[in-house]
């Protein structure tokens, strides 16, 4: 089966990845995402009835930390790298609300 | 024998015996740069004059006693997505080329609590999304026993440097085969431990549940060493496994009687070079011939390994990513109108094509309507996977596979068609899926003088077996030096 | 004939816990401080930087859980929401969807006839997102992480509320609950506790739900009650005019009273959840849960009850106390002070409630101290001073906490304890009102309350009354 990715797709999904893409770029992935989607579609070859998604391969589970503040002020080398700070703070865009 | 000829544990050995001290070490490695690194370019950042400085440091602490490790005053070199505190960490993106991480990982920490000097960080792929190092915003790096091939990637830097021997051993990580196979293309030795061996803190995340940090070196002696010094259990990294036993150097025995050695057939296909075959197969004569009980078998999902990477992989890197916006660090677009454009902008010019590629399929998998699809049935996928593996170690101690199908290609061929270049990952990324070990020691060079590479892969927490496999197999070969180092160490 | 309608309300609670340390790293929770103070790489999205779990996060949403009748899941995990806001340094937030670690509560709101279940569909840990404040002079806006990492749990109600005044039953009662809990101080206007309103309105009788709409941005239960009233309002405003109620997240501007749109063609509502891979999942045992509950302290009923029986305190008395853990805490501090528990009941159910209803604040912000107000009641006790003396000095103990002993000192409105004093006072005021004591030798009783009064006027109100009764009688025997 060949899977298609409108226009619209390309645009949504480079909304929700926050990237401008350019039309050549955006017709690349198009080509890009078709080919990928009619290769993993070979998943579907593939019986799963009945297994369990495996998100970690081991067993491993209640990892804790306790309770305790061991950080201090961190501000210093939070900030270190910040294109762009005012008052302790990162500044942006303005936001709404 | 010059320093850099040297395996890591021999000039470890030279160190602490006094015969030679850290800093001329790190001088002779830095010589070494000087030298071959225009050809190479398997570093991002060299600190010449920190190296320097740590150097005289170490051999201050070697000489009053409190360093005393096999690694103490050795210089070594560390990807470029492992944090570094006084090295800039780019993970070979324009997104982070002047990033200065507020700390360092805990695998570099520990190398450097063993008295290793840290000399610079290797060129990668971007984020290392790529098989050859062709990707980095830093250019490619190119293989040292030819310079118009690739090294492999993604730790195309860390392997080119060992083999060029620009550092003693180096750093690596492995999501789908990036320790394994550029050691493989570079003709060094590599490891992948059991997922959650090394922990990742510090380690600029890729595949979360599929990233591993591991030694690249000369020798199987020199990863068990390194492994070593660089396994724990990290309360800092809620994966890590607090395993058993931390020893890895006791399995370095030339012994191999008795071993069950399995062959996947499936692996033997169509796709898998002839000479990369023979090559592989000669090896497991040899191994017979020590003593090995060595049988083919069908492993099964082999081609169902390569899809359901991607989609996790792709998944869980779009998710990863999404943190670099230009807002608290990294690069930020100089002109732009509100938030969202200096969002979209910032990231459209500072993440290369492969990495954007990577992160619009992982966007789009796990979009509303298809997350069931495609990430679940990924995530089922695995779950047969790691299913095969067990059932093929009920049988055999170790696996014995390719690390890749062929040896490295030319610069410049893979990036044309990346589905191509995906299927290069093989005979890998199955391990990453089920969280196993595996090594990649180098076994001949082709017709072109190119390294071939073959892997070894064993059950989850026996690292022991693998290197046990590879050491004594190694044993029955010298190591061989591109020419561009015989030629660069005749002095 | 115009249309009834019926109002369908369902709440989403986030509830900041109580712990020291913040959800995945080991930064304080303290509010406050200098912008980004309370931060490290873990809370601020820096790139290598992990998450590991605070176990008390997990103690307290579990507690949270079980007092709100909720089945705990045995094996709960967390997900990744992924979303773009500056508030959120690692553009997605650490929450959990597919398995929670509870579903199925609920929490029970009113009284006799009125009882009513609101059922609790789920109940989840995440964490809070850091704060953004608008820069007027460039235009832009700054980010603060010191809130970014703060565990949270969101507590997701059924569509089982049909008015404000059940919406602010429920949010008083998981308010009470969970500060009893000791798991946050839930303070609506330091945002500690926010509610989200899901609304739809249907025309009585109608099977379906309408459309329904999100509201936040709600700080207090007045505005909660406004906007309820708002949105009622403008959805039935739509509907009536042959328009449709659009799904949509609304802003509520409690100063405008009016709510607006916050959608944008950039705020794609695609969370995109999978599992998080940095954590692993939680495993709640039975012993565990056990122990949880072994461990749970008084609860508000239970609290009520003992107050009723153990310091014979009416039931209403005993309701509005025990409403709010922190006047609990007052009462009880006090009481064992002092030894007179149905005093400091007074104190608080007259002048406390009177004062809270006057300057708009709630039972949570009394800022005074039990010992403040225990002292007050033995000064009274003692006959040091008279009650209007008392009341005067109570305002100042509710305002600014002073002590009251220093208090009075310092400003002489002790009483007169001094008999010479008194009595020289006393027989000014006889001689000088010959009538009144003829009136009171005759047996008109009021007359000695006029005696009374000019005897407190001539003390300039420093006297016990009830010392200048006595005074009086004996005198005039």
């Amino acid at each position: 089966m060949a899977n298609k990715i409108s226009d619209e797709t390309i645009e949504e999904v480079g909304i929700l990845a926050k990237l401008e893409l350019t039309e050549q770029e955006k017709k690349d992935a198009k080509a890009d995402m078709e080919k990928m989607l009619d290769y993993i579609d070979t998943l579907n070859e593939l019986d799963t009835e009945g297994i369990e998604p495996m998100s970690h391969v081991f067993p491993l589970n209640n990892v804790f930390r306790e309770d305790i503040v061991t950080n201090g002020d961190g501000s210093l080398d939070t900030l270190a790298n910040a294109p762009l700070k005012k008052d302790n703070s990162f500044k942006v865009p303005k936001t709404i609300g | 024998m010059d320093i850099t000829s040297m395996t890591a544990a021999t000039l470890g050995k030279r160190i602490k015996a006094r015969e030679l001290s850290a800093v001329e070490a790190v001088k002779a490695y830095l010589g070494q740069i000087e030298k071959v690194e225009g050809d190479i370019r398997g570093f991002v950042t060299v600190d010449r004059e920190g190296a320097v400085k740590r150097a005289e440091e170490i051999q201050k602490k070697i000489d009053d006693g409190t360093l005393s490790g096999p690694l103490a005053g050795v210089p070594a070199a560390v990807k470029d997505n492992l944090c570094t505190e006084n090295m800039r960490t780019t993970c070979s993106s324009r997104m982070l080329e002047n990033f200065k991480p507020a700390f360092t990982a805990e695998a570099v920490k520990r190398l450097e609590k063993a008295g290793v000097i840290i000399i610079g960080k290797t060129n990668m792929d971007e984020f290392a999304m790529g098989s050859t190092t062709e990707t980095s915003f830093f250019g490619a790096t190119r293989n040292p026993w030819n310079l118009g091939h690739v090294p492999g990637g993604s730790s195309g830097g860390s392997c080119a440097a060992v083999a060029a021997e620009e550092c003693a051993f180096a750093l690596g990580s492995d999501t789908g085969g990036s320790i394994r196979q550029p050691s493989a293309f570079c003709g060094v030795t590599g490891i992948k431990p059991t997922y959650g061996t090394v922990s990742r803190y510090g380690l600029i995340a890729y595949g979360s549940s599929l990233d591993q940090i591991g030694p690249v070196a000369k020798d199987v002696t020199d990863c068990a060493v390194i492994l070593e010094a660089i396994a724990s259990h990290d309360p800092k990294d809620s994966t890590s496994m607090k395993r058993e036993s931390y020893d890895f150097t006791s399995a370095l025995v030339d012994d191999v009687k008795g071993m069950r050695i399995g062959i996947p057939t499936d692996y033997f296909t169509e796709g898998l070079d002839e000479e990369v075959k023979k090559h592989i197969l000669k090896v497991a004569e040899v191994l017979k011939e020590k003593g090995a009980v060595v049988e083919e078998f069908d492993l099964s999902l082999v081609q169902y390994a390569i899809p359901a990477y991607y989609v996790i992989a792709s998944a869980e890197a779009s998710s990863n990513l999404s943190r670099f916006d230009g807002v608290k660090y990294g690069y930020r677009t100089p002109e732009y109108e509100g938030l969202h454009n200096m969002y979209k902008k910032s990231r459209s010019e500072g993440f290369g094509p492969e990495v954007k590629r990577r992160i619009m399929l992982g966007s789009f998998v796990l979009s509303s309507g298809y997350y069931d699809a495609y990430y679940l049935k990924a995530l089922k996928t695995k779950a047969l996977i790691k299913q095969a593996f067990d059932r093929a170690f009920e049988k055999y101690d170790v696996i014995l596979a390719p690390a890749a199908p062929t040896a490295a290609p030319k610069l410049g061929e893979s990036l044309k068609d990346p589905l191509k270049m995906y299927l290069g990952d093989i005979y890998t990324i199955s391990v990453n899926l089920a969280g196993l070990p595996g090594i990649s020691i180098p076994v001949g060079t082709d017709q072109e003088g190119l390294p071939v590479g073959m892997q070894i892969i064993g059950p989850c927490f026996h690292e022991d077996r693998l290197l046990r496999a590879a050491y004594a197999y190694e044993k029955t070969r010298a190591y061989e030096r591109p020419a561009i180092v015989k030629k660069g160490g005749d002095r | 004939m115009a249309k009834q309608y019926e109002t369908i309300i369902g709440l989403e609670v986030h509830v900041e816990l109580a712990t020291k340390t913040k959800i995945f790293c080991s930064c304080s929770t303290r509010f406050g401080g200098a912008p980004n103070t309370h931060t490290c790489p873990v809370c601020t999205g820096m790139p290598g930087s992990l998450p590991v779990l605070n176990k008390q996060v997990v103690e307290y949403a579990a507690a949270i859980a079980l007092a709100a009748h909720c089945e705990i899941t045995r094996e709960c995990k967390f997900d990744r929401k992924n979303y773009f806001y500056p508030d959120n340094p690692q553009n997605y937030q650490i929450s959990q969807l597919y398995l929670p670690i509870a579903r199925n509560g609920y929490v029970e709101i009113g009284a006799g006839d009125t009882k009513k279940k609101i059922r609790i569909h789920e109940m989840h840990m995440e964490e809070d997102a850091g704060k953004l404040i608008h820069d007027e002079w460039d235009d832009t806006s700054l980010v603060d992480y010191n809130r970014s990492g703060v565990p949270l749990v969101e507590i997701v109600s059924e569509p089982d509320m049909r008015s404000a005044d059940e919406v602010i039953a429920y949010l008083t009662k998981l308010k009470t609950m969970i500060q009893y809990l000791g798991a946050s101080d839930c303070k609506l206007q330091e945002g500690s506790m926010r509610a989200d309103v899901n609304l739809s309105v249907r025309e009585a009788g109608a099977k379906e739900l309408g459309t329904r709409t999100e509201m936040k941005n709600l700080n207090s239960f007045k505005a909660i009650a406004r906007a309820i009233e708002g949105e009622r309002a403008r959805q039935i405003e739509l509907l009536e005019a042959g328009r449709k109620v659009v799904q949509e997240t609304r802003r509520w501007d409690d100063n405008k009273e009016a709510s607006y749109a916050m959608r944008s063609k950039e705020d794609a509502k695609d969370y995109r959840y999978f599992p998080e891979p940095d954590l692993v999942p939680v495993v709640i045992s039975g012993e565990w849960i056990d122990r949880i509950r072994k461990n749970q302290p008084e609860m508000r009923d239970e609290k009520l009850e003992r107050y009723k029986k153990e310091f014979d305190i009416p039931q209403y008395d005993a309701e509005i106390i025990t409403e709010s853990k922190h006047m609990a805490d007052i009462f009880e501090k006090a009481a064992a002070l002092c030894g007179k528990p149905k005093k400091v009941s007074n104190w608080l159910m007259v002048e406390t409630l009177r004062l809270l209803k006057e300057h708009e604040m709630e039972p949570e912000e009394i800022s005074f101290s039990p010992e403040h107000l225990a002292e007050l009641v033995t000064l009274t006790e003692e006959g040091a001073i008279n009650s209007t003396v008392a009341k005067k000095v109570f305002e100042k103990i509710f305002a600014e906490d002073i002590e009251p002993a220093a208090y009075v000192e310092e400003q002489g409105l002790l009483n007169v304890n001094d008999e010479g004093e008194l009595l020289k006072v006393l027989q000014k005021v006889i001689a000088e009102n010959p009538q009144a004591v003829v009136d009171y030798k005759g047996g008109k009783e009021k007359a000695l309350g006029a005696l009374i009064g000019q005897t407190m006027k001539a003390m300039k109100g420093k006297a016990d009354p009830g010392m200048v009764s006595k005074k009086l009688r004996e005198y005039l025997q």
